[in-house]
């Protein structure tokens, strides 16, 4: 029925919306959806990782440590991720050697999927150190205190008294970053890798429908940047700790 | 040892040294990992060839006048967009409904698109041409860029403005109301003057974004940074420079954007009001 509906407003509007009654494009679409969330999934918890990591670094004894995840964050926080991605792509990949890839044909070890989602979770793994620290700074020093004083071992103070504590205080902030991840993933698009604005543009230069295209894309982003926040916001909620935050 | 990681004991404001020694500090991994980069090069290129340092140091001022002409594009954008997110913001506390709930929803929907595709938005259906009693105003490529960039900015500034508006205590409305004053005095005399303080920081912050975002130029085909740094590559075709020419890129976005963000850090403390 929706598809009869698309076809009949592009015979007399000419308003020529493809993805909704052509199952080749609408296939390519979807393609390109699964491809947006899988790289999206993939580097939100890689950043995740990346971001808990750096601040236990940070946060250790280790002075070169410090300096290094100091320099890391700087670094992917003052450059643009377009320069990033490309330097990843075509800078590393380009110099890494080809492998067989089991068909006779020699392929590079990394795909183009795969240095974006390199590319996206070390840039947003620069952010998500620097939101985990203001976190842990706002847990109350009486509170490590305590813990400390109850001989915790500081792995183990981190999992039980800091990070429950700490995530729930950065859960706004990082709400805020995965939002711009998700948004960030389009600059794949740069290196051909077949996300959602490849997808729509691929469609669009084969049935010249680039306005309504266009439409779609930016409905579709909006409504997956909208379930991401509803989840997120929901989540805070879940998570809120009576009469500590507003 | 137990060592959490721990807030630094409230420190005296430490003027320009510490920022200066930790921007110094990572400009000079920077340029280690460039100069390795650049000698790992110059030892693996072919004998015959010229030099790698040679080849950079033909490219530099033309990528560097690429660059160039992305901080121009940015400054051109984020007037644009600031003029139009200070209207939608202020819009968006409006005491008219319709004009506050409209404002809102066109701020929350550019706010919540990726920036590339609002670029493209405006790269493509944006004629080339106006024409307005049979005057044609060219609308060139870059003019279009800037839209596309501005569009993402303004919401971005609406959403600060709102913001900054809505962070002035609201005894501040009440006793302006008591003193008579119309809402629109109040507003441009009272409230937007305190608010204008707190809002310089994040618009700082999102020149910072906006000025990285301005290599997103380079995918819709316009001369910027990247693309001539891309075009150099092809030129010379020595995949051996690849590394340090977008390192060259990277070292001149990094040193624009790196004082700004500090600066940001700077205001942001001190126009911190603790409670």
């Amino acid at each position: 029925m929706i598809a009869a509906f698309f076809e009949r407003l592009n015979e007399t509007q000419g308003l020529n919306f493809s993805v909704f009654y052509d199952a080749f494009d609408a296939s390519r679409f979807l393609t390109g959806l699964w491809t947006t969330s899988y790289i999206c999934v993939v580097s939100i918890l890689a950043s995740l990782a990346l971001g808990l990591a750096g601040v236990w670094v940070a946060g250790g004894g280790s002075r070169l440590g410090r300096l290094v995840v100091r320099g890391y964050v700087q670094f992917f926080r003052n450059t643009p991720p377009l320069v990033q991605l490309s330097f990843f792509y075509f800078a590393v990949g380009g110099l890494l050697p080809r492998v067989s890839d089991g068909f006779g044909g020699l392929s590079p070890p990394v795909s183009g999927t795969g240095w974006a989602i390199i590319a996206f979770s070390l840039f947003a793994g620069a952010f998500n150190v620097e939101i985990f620290r203001a976190g842990i700074e706002a847990v109350p020093a009486t509170t490590v205190e305590a813990a400390e004083s109850l001989g915790y071992t500081r792995l183990q103070l981190y999992i039980h008294v800091v990070l429950p504590l700490a995530f729930r205080i950065c859960l706004p902030a990082l709400n805020n970053n995965l939002v711009n991840l998700v948004k960030t993933t389009t600059l794949a698009y740069a290196i051909g890798v077949p996300e959602l604005l490849y997808a729509a543009s691929q469609i669009w230069s084969e049935s010249f429908n680039v306005r309504e295209m266009m439409n779609v894309l930016l409905v579709t982003y909006v409504l997956l940047v909208g379930v991401l926040v509803l989840v997120m916001g929901r989540w805070e909620k879940a998570m809120r700790i009576p009469g500590y935050t507003t | 040892m137990l060592l959490p990681y721990r807030a630094p004991a409230p420190s005296a404001p430490s003027g320009l040294a510490t920022p200066v020694l930790l921007g110094g500090g990572t400009l000079a991994a920077f340029a280690i990992l460039f100069g390795a980069s650049l000698a790992l090069a110059q030892v693996t290129a072919r004998p015959a060839g010229e030099s790698a340092v040679t080849v950079l140091l033909r490219w530099a001022p033309l990528i560097f006048q690429g660059f160039l002409f992305n901080i121009l594009i940015s400054f051109l954008s984020m007037a644009l967009g600031t003029v139009v997110g200070v209207l939608a913001g202020v819009a968006q506390v409006s005491l008219v409904a319709p004009l506050r709930k409209s404002a809102w929803a066109v701020t929350q929907f550019f706010r919540n698109a990726p920036w590339l595709v609002l670029l493209f938005y405006a790269m493509f259906l944006l004629p080339f041409e106006f024409r307005i009693f049979g005057l044609t105003i060219a609308f060139p490529a870059w003019v279009k860029a800037i839209i596309g960039l501005a569009l993402p900015v303004a919401a971005n500034v609406s959403e600060i403005v709102r913001g900054g508006i809505r962070s002035i205590p609201s005894g501040q409305w009440e006793s302006a109301e008591a003193l008579a004053f119309t809402r629109r005095q109040t507003m441009w005399m009272i409230i937007l003057p305190q608010a204008f303080k707190r809002m310089i920081p994040p618009w700082m912050n999102l020149y910072a974004i906006l000025t990285m975002a301005t290599t997103l130029i380079s995918v819709v085909g316009i001369q910027d940074g990247l693309t001539i740094t891309r075009a150099a590559l092809v030129a010379e075709s020595r995949p051996e420079l690849m590394i340090p020419m977008y390192l060259l890129l990277l070292l001149m976005f990094f040193a624009y954007c790196y004082p700004i963000a500090r600066a940001t850090l700077a205001l942001e403390r001190r126009f911190n009001v603790k409670a």
